[in-house]
C-alpha cells in the first residue's frame, strides 16, 4: 500500500512518542522538472528507517544521512539538490530539476 | 518541529479540518494556524490564498520568507446506490486515492459480498449522511435514479457545497429532478452544479466505462478549480 501524507506525518508522531529521535524533511521549493511536489514529506528515525519521499528515490539516501545530523544536533538545515550543482553536491536529480529540502528535528 | 504542533496537525487531519503550518526557514520558528483562526495571523492574506489553492509553498512578506505546509482534508467520495456501476467504481476510486463510502437502503444491493473492500451502509441517505458532515472536500455521485433515495442525498450535497455532485439519469429524468429541487427551495445557480447526465462524454457504454467517465469527471472538478472557489457566488 502506498503511504499517503497522513501516514507519513502520523508515523513521525508515533516514532517520537515511542521515544525515538525523529526528523521531518519537507520539499520547500522546486524548479524545473521535480519528481515530488512542494510540501512532500520524508520522515526519518534515528535508526535510519524512513517513510515518504522527497524525490523519485534520487536523493533520499543523502537526506537520510543529513537527517541523522539534524537528529543529533537539533539544528534545522536547508538542503539543495539538482543537476545545476552537480559539482557542489554528491547527488543530483537525473530528471534535470532542482529541489530545496528543509530538514528539522521533532522536539 | 515541536511535537505538540505535529500532533495538532495530525489531529486536524483526522477531524477533516484545514490547517497551515508556518515555518521560518531562517531560525526555524513555527506556528500552526487553523483555517477558522486565519484572521488573527500576521500572514492572514498569504495563508488564506494557500488554503484556497490547497498547495504548500514559500511566501514572502516585508523581506522575510516562510514556508507554508498546507493541509486540507482528504477527499471523500460518497456514492448513493450499490449498483453495477458502483461495483466498477469502487476499485478504481480506491486506486486513485479516494476514500469511498456506499449508501443504499436496499439490502439486496448493499451487501459486503458485492463490495468486499469498500464500506457499504444499508440505510437511507437522510439517516446516514448528517453524521458524516459533508463538506467542500466531499464528492457525491448518485446512481439509483430513484427520487426517494437520490433526492435527499442531493439536497444535503448541495447544502454542504460538495465539490462534485453528479446524478445518473437521462436529460428528461434530470429535468424532473431539477423541478423537485427547485420546489424544495434550491436556486437554479445551486442546481446547475449537479453534473447530469453524469460522467465525462467519452462514449461510455458498459458499467465499468461509465465508472471511468464519472471518476474522470470527479478528478476534473477536484484538480481544475480551487475547492474553495467552488462556492456559488
Amino acid at each position: 500500500m502506498l503511504a499517503s501524507d497522513d501516514d507519513i506525518l502520523g508515523q513521525a508522531e508515533v516514532w517520537r512518542r515511542a521515544g525515538k529521535g525523529v526528523a521531518v524533511a519537507t520539499v520547500v521549493e522546486t524548479w524545473g522538472s521535480a519528481p515530488r511536489p512542494t510540501g512532500s514529506h520524508l520522515v526519518i528515525d534515528d535508526e535510519g528507517h524512513f517513510l515518504g519521499s522527497v524525490s523519485g528515490g534520487c536523493v533520499e539516501g543523502e537526506v537520510v544521512t543529513e537527517a541523522m545530523d539534524v537528529i543529533s544536533d537539533g539544528k534545522p538545515r536547508v538542503l539543495e539538490f539538482g543537476v545545476a550543482d552537480e559539482t557542489a553536491w554528491r547527488v543530483g536529480l537525473s530528471c534535470g530539476g532542482r529541489i530545496r529540502v528543509y530538514v528539522e528535528r521533532v522536539d | 518541529m515541536r511535537l505538540d504542533l505535529l500532533a495538532e496537525l495530525n489531529a486536524a487531519r483526522a477531524e477533516r479540518r484545514a490547517a497551515v503550518l508556518v515555518t521560518a526557514l531562517e531560525g526555524g520558528a513555527q506556528r500552526l494556524v487553523r483555517a477558522e483562526a486565519i484572521g488573527d495571523d500576521a500572514l492572514a492574506e498569504q495563508i488564506d490564498a494557500a488554503l484556497r489553492s490547497g498547495k504548500s509553498g514559500m511566501v514572502e512578506k516585508d523581506g522575510s520568507s516562510w514556508f507554508l505546509t498546507v493541509q486540507v482534508p482528504p477527499v471523500r467520495l460518497i456514492v448513493i446506490g450499490a449498483v453495477h456501476i458502483t461495483q466498477a467504481l469502487a476499485p478504481i476510486a480506491r486506486l486513485a486515492g479516494f476514500d469511498m463510502t456506499i449508501v443504499d437502503p436496499r439490502t439486496a444491493f448493499a451487501t459486503p459480498e458485492r463490495f468486499p473492500d469498500t464500506p457499504v451502509i444499508a440505510d437511507w441517505p437522510e439517516t446516514v449522511l448528517p453524521p458524516m458532515k459533508l463538506d467542500r472536500y466531499t464528492a457525491m455521485a448518485c446512481f439509483t435514479h430513484d427520487p426517494k433515495i437520490d433526492d435527499p442525498a442531493l439536497e444535503q450535497a448541495l447544502a454542504a457545497e460538495c465539490f462534485y455532485i453528479g446524478a445518473l439519469g437521462s436529460r428528461k429524468t434530470h429535468g424532473k429532478r431539477l423541478e423537485r429541487l427547485r420546489e424544495k427551495g434550491f436556486s437554479s445557480e445551486q442546481t446547475d452544479r449537479i453534473r447530469a447526465p453524469i460522467g465525462l462524454d467519452i462514449g461510455a457504454v458498459t458499467p465499468a466505462e461509465i465508472a471511468v467517465s464519472v471518476l474522470g469527471e470527479i478528478i476534473l472538478a477536484l484538480r481544475k478549480k480551487s475547492l474553495r472557489t467552488e462556492k456559488p457566488a
